[in-house]
């Protein structure tokens, strides 16, 4: 049977991300977590592969001890077991450390595997970096993108656009595949599967020390990036207001910023000259 | 001795117009930092036949040009193009690789840093040099909501991506010249452990809603599918494209690929319009850089109102007829 890992991602949830100011990072301890969108379309992608040929399909994420519950909502899903690997240590890890532990727990703990699955990005942070440098790290063939995937024995086809080309690409097992937003949309979570999940566990939970993860391999010893500061990204808007009836407001808006829209849509929508009619 | 000069590579993308405008943009940005740090603007191409673009490189503003012209080369391939620029840079030592986010670029850069045990920032919107000499990558975080300011201390090269459009390219000068170092495909290129079966050209637009300058997004306040629908007719006036929020795509009055949001596209249009939508988290998610916002509707208090350049307090429907009808009268070419 197909030995399948699908790395996912927890990503905050919450209207305001509570953000420490003194430090300039996010507190994610306090942030509900769910899913990282682009992680899902990887676990429908692995749920496809175990539906239609049998697979073993492991959920893997890195995060606070929190991020137990997506490992779950996964389970829920259909995942036959979960592992998060845990650390106050790998906090503030750039994408050079995480794929780092997670090719290291891989190794340790799924080294049979044959296929990784991963989103194309993540929406905190979408660096998309994680998938391409995990196969790095574990030396297998890759490719993004993937909005279908043929497995013959042990041979895997990729379908996928990239750049305006759409490329057809084989590859042998083990391999790692980051799957597109496009296709493999996520199931629901049936309620049903969700109480199993949470009856039933079947999820590890390893920290740095378990791994054999060593102390000068650990967080910003690990990074090459330092983030040196975070801000938003603009000021405050003007926030104009308008109101009055809806061909009035129209006219009014229209008039204040019709050179702003002229230029954005390269036609001109200024009021035509009175003088001719 | 004298000291090593410092050389900023960029990476030669060329496989499609947006690819190549990139790296022009690069070279761009790359020209202005080289001033900073004294180093010289380096392009490096790979491929088959490449002298165009060692012509057009030469002149946006590369100093020298390393070039690896080969019929395997033919192609685009990741591995192939990893083991090449690999030993390079093993070999020549660069201060800074910068790196197009095209859907290459993207798959390319965070395999060559973890080979070259470097650090990489994704989709920089700034690049500079910092007091200290080292290259600040300026980078989106959360949604595109947040900035971070990132810099790789100790470890060379200093590595960032940056998506085709952020930078502005320098006029071209065709009596530029530059270096132009042409040098032999490695002995043992080994095999790549991945086999292009086919590929062609797509018959896609290249057209998207992640990069139109005009979007009309519409929700649930629109209140029905025909409503919803006049959006196409102004988004056709605008030459935009139509974005809708979660609810209004599980209710079907849009199609998946419209969604807009945590789950959906991330956007960044020029000017956005959004008609009858709150502004949950979801949806806004995906609005951190779209440059100049106009909402309507009938609650002044939605966090879609609070977040516009302009908010118009009404009713979405009404709205978006009368400013259908006036924008028809006025608009010519």
């Amino acid at each position: 049977m197909l030995n399948i890992i699908v790395c996912i991602k927890q990503v905050p949830r919450v209207t305001e991300l509570p953000w420490d100011e003194k430090s300039g990072t996010l507190r994610r301890d306090l942030a509900a977590g769910m899913i990282n969108p682009a992680c899902k379309h990887a676990l429908e992608a692995g749920l496809q592969i175990q539906e239609k040929i049998g697979a073993m399909v492991t959920v893997l994420t890195m995060g606070p001890p929190a991020a137990e519950e997506v490992l779950r909502e996964a389970l829920a899903m259909g995942a036959n077991r979960g592992i998060l690997i845990s650390d106050k240590r790998f906090a503030g890890s750039d994408t050079y450390a995480t794929s780092f532990f997670l090719a290291t727990a891989i190794k340790k703990e799924i080294p049979c595997y044959d296929l990784i699955l991963c989103g194309a990005y993540t929406s905190d942070s979408e660096t998309a970096q994680v998938g391409p440098q995990l196969a790095e790290e574990l030396q297998i063939p890759a490719a993004a993108y993937a909005e279908n995937m043929d497995i013959k024995g042990s041979t895997l086809r990729v379908r996928r656009l990239v750049d305006n080309f759409r490329e057809t690409l084989e590859m042998e097992f083990p391999a790692l595949v980051t799957v597109s937003m496009e296709k493999y949309l996520p199931r629901y979570t049936t309620l049903a599967g969700l109480e199993n999940a949470f009856v039933d566990s079947n999820i590890s939970t390893y920290d740095a020390d378990a791994l054999g993860i060593s102390d000068n391999a650990i967080g910003r010893q690990c990074s090459r990036t330092r983030v040196r500061k975070v801000y938003l990204r603009k000021a405050q808007k003007e926030n104009v207001i308008l109101t009055g009836t809806a061909a009035a407001v129209v006219s009014d808006f229209l008039n204040k910023y019709e050179n702003k829209i002229s230029a954005a849509i390269g036609k001109t929508i200024e009021e035509k000259e009175p003088g001719n009619d | 001795m004298t000291k090593k000069q410092k050389s900023i590579w960029v990476f030669g993308d060329y496989r499609n117009y947006f690819q190549n405008r990139v790296t022009l943009q690069l070279l761009s940005k790359a020209f202005d930092l080289a001033h900073v740090i004294s180093a010289e603007v380096c392009a490096v191409v790979f491929g088959h036949e490449v002298d165009e673009w060692i012509m057009e490189y030469t002149a946006h503003g590369a100093d020298r040009i390393l070039v690896i012209d080969h019929p395997s080369l033919k192609s685009y391939s990741t591995e192939n193009y990893l083991a090449l620029i690999e030993k390079l840079a093993r070999e020549r030592d660069p201060e800074i690789i910068l790196i197009g986010a095209t859907d290459f670029g993207r798959e390319f850069a965070p395999r060559l840093a973890k080979r070259l045990n470097t650090g990489l920032s994704a989709d920089c919107v700034g690049l500079d040099i910092t007091d200290d000499g080292l290259l600040l990558q300026i980078a989106p975080s959360f949604g595109g909501n947040m900035l971070a300011e990132i810099v790789t201390e100790k470890y060379r090269p200093q590595m960032a991506t940056v998506r085709p459009g952020t930078f502005k390219e320098i006029p071209h000068n065709y009596e530029r010249k530059a270096i132009v170092e042409r040098l032999p495909l490695m002995e043992k290129l080994s095999k790549s452990r991945i086999r292009l079966i086919e590929y062609e050209r797509a018959v896609v637009r290249e057209h998207t809603i992640e990069n139109a300058t005009v979007i009309v997004c519409g929700g649930r306040g629109l209140g029905n599918k025909k409503n919803f629908k006049k959006l196409d007719e102004l988004a056709n006036l605008l030459g935009g494209d139509v974005g809708a929020t979660r609810p209004v795509v599980y209710a079907n009055w849009a199609d998946h690929k419209a969604l807009v949001g945590q789950a959906g596209k991330h956007i960044k249009p020029k000017i956005l319009f959004s008609f009858g939508i709150s502004g949950a988290i979801q949806h806004t998610a995906g609005l951190g850089e779209a440059d100049f916002i106009i909402a309507v509707n009938k609650n002044p208090q939605a966090t879609m109102m609070k977040m516009a350049d302009v908010a118009i307090v009404a009713d979405a429907s009404d709205l978006l007829g009368s400013l259908i009808k006036e924008i028809k009268k006025r608009i010519r070419d």
